[in-house]
């Protein structure tokens, strides 16, 4: 089981939450400049085997969407903030959750 | 050496000691026509099909590990071609009809076993799928029937039939020409034929770079050192993403773990392969006994082939649910395979932006199923530099082309 440090409820069982894939940056009209740049915005996927920036939704919790940094290798959690802070803030948790 | 009666008489007389072993163990060339990453199902299949059907002589696999250690490996065996969309249906029943001769084709006992597919259907949204899916299954040729609920307590009479039950059976849908494949013999079938017919396959070779040379692929690197090649295919299910980055390509691809488990073996109690679509969970018999089961895929990216505990206490609940008499039955083995889900779940079997390199990827949970006819398939856009008519609609540039094939009748869908 993946424990997920919610910055506003602290560790819950990933069974509280929905799983959101990727995170990514917003669309925009630029995206469009040519066919194959906007596929890649909608459709492209980093997919890493590695740490991966990640949106978790804690639905049967607080509903706050989360941007959580895990590694796909193991799971280990390394960083997990609300996904409205923005990126360059200090992160609200970091640790080793399970 | 062919395996018949004759043979096997032969060979029992001097106790068995006579057997060659069945591949070589190939060192790497300098240079190969075709390469393909991953010796898998869909990668040892690719190799035959170029060697028998395409006349390519220089052929080589490469696996990081050892053949059939990945998912080819790790799945539950089942084949089936009782899918949603009409491209899907038309390969898979394609691949249906490939499995029901490859024992004879490879030569080599695959043990396929047309037990038949029975899905308990449980809601009447899923009864209203599977009425329509029966209408496009007939119109393409496929087999597929609806069972009212007393024919599916007939033919699977373990089943639990109450009042407290949450979701009562209401009918049933039937694929006949379903089943199982020994999954094992399915890799070594394909390597001992690749192999005779002169195909490398090259264990513990693991590929740590892709060397392009003005746009197009002129070799890998690869932990054996480096080898040049003019066509370079990865069938390398789950860790597509990261070896077509190699190339500078970006895919519309996830890895999740899809997981399976398997009982202590028990006397023969189920002749067929029963799915519960509403509760997300299946399981058939093995010929050792053991109930081999299976549901849906982690919700989140994991290369971890580890599965969550969540999905197997859903997915063991859901089948003593349904079948009670299990209850007690223990759990001997449960494993994860990192499998490639493409984000409209169809698979990718295409030519690249990159001049030379070709996928087949993104197959989600059906990559077993889907091994005959995708690998003829990929083999045929190396060799030919063009789709075959069954994997045409299944091209990498269907995602730029607003043609993204959205299929729901995979256990990995998350629509």
């Amino acid at each position: 089981m993946l424990l997920i440090p919610c910055p506003w409820c602290g560790p819950r069982p990933d069974t509280e939450f929905v799983a959101g894939g990727q995170a990514r940056e917003p669309l925009h009209a630029g995206d469009r400049q040519d066919d194959a740049n906007w596929a890649d915005r909608l459709w492209g996927r980093d997919n890493p085997r590695g740490p991966l920036h990640e949106r978790w939704w804690h639905v049967h919790g607080c509903r706050l969407w989360l941007t959580v940094r895990r590694d796909t290798r193991d799971h280990r959690i390394l960083d997990a903030r609300a996904a409205s802070a923005p990126a360059s803030a200090a992160p609200a948790w970091t640790g080793d959750a399970g | 050496m062919r395996y018949h009666l004759l043979q096997l008489i032969r060979q029992a007389w001097h106790g068995h000691r006579g057997w060659p072993p069945a591949w070589r163990r190939a060192e790497p060339a300098a240079r190969y026509d075709a390469i393909i990453v991953g010796g898998g199902g869909h990668g040892l299949a690719c190799a035959w099909h170029l060697a028998r059907d395409h006349g390519l002589r220089r052929i080589a696999v490469l696996e990081k590990g050892w053949i059939g250690g990945g998912n080819t490996g790790r799945n539950t065996t089942v084949i089936r071609s009782n899918y949603l969309r009409e491209p899907s249906i038309r390969f898979q029943d394609e691949s249906l009809r490939l499995w029901s001769t490859l024992s004879q084709d490879l030569n080599f006992n695959l043990m396929v076993s047309p037990r038949g597919q029975l899905e308990v259907i449980q809601t009447w949204g899923k009864l209203r799928d599977a009425r329509r899916r029966l209408h496009l299954m007939r119109l393409l040729g496929a087999d597929y029937e609806l069972l009212d609920a007393d024919e599916v307590y007939r033919r699977a009479p373990m089943l639990r039939r109450d009042a407290a039950m949450r979701l009562p059976v209401l009918a049933g849908a039937w694929q006949g020409r379903a089943g199982t494949v020994r999954h094992d013999a399915v890799v070594w079938a394909y390597a001992r034929a690749a192999s005779a017919l002169g195909v490398d396959i090259i264990e513990g070779c693991e590929v740590t770079g892709i060397d392009l040379r003005a746009g197009a692929v002129g070799g890998v690197r690869t932990s054996r050192g480096p080898i040049a090649c003019d066509a370079l295919a990865l069938a390398a299910s789950g860790h597509t993403s990261h070896l077509a980055a190699m190339a500078g390509l970006r895919l519309p691809i996830e890895t999740l773990n899809l997981q399976a488990f398997v009982s202590e073996p028990l006397k023969p109690m189920l002749d067929t392969v029963l799915t519960f679509p509403a509760l997300s969970a299946y399981l058939s018999q093995s010929d050792k006994g053991e109930l081999v089961i299976g549901g849906g895929a982690d919700p989140q990216a994991s290369y971890a082939q580890r599965g969550s505990h969540a999905v197997l206490e859903d997915v063991t609940a859901a089948v003593v649910h349904m079948i009670p008499l299990l209850a007690r039955v223990k759990l001997l083995r449960q494993w994860g395979g990192a499998i490639d889900v493409s984000l409209d779940t169809s698979p990718i079997v295409s030519d690249t932006p990159v001049r030379g390199l070709f996928l087949s990827a993104g197959w989600g949970s059906g990559g077993f199923k889907s091994i005959p006819a995708g690998g003829r398939s990929l083999a045929h856009w190396i060799a030919q530099g063009r789709a075959d008519r069954w994997c045409r609609p299944f091209g990498l540039d269907r995602f730029r082309h607003a043609r993204a094939l959205f299929e729901t009748a995979s256990a990995s869908n998350r629509l």
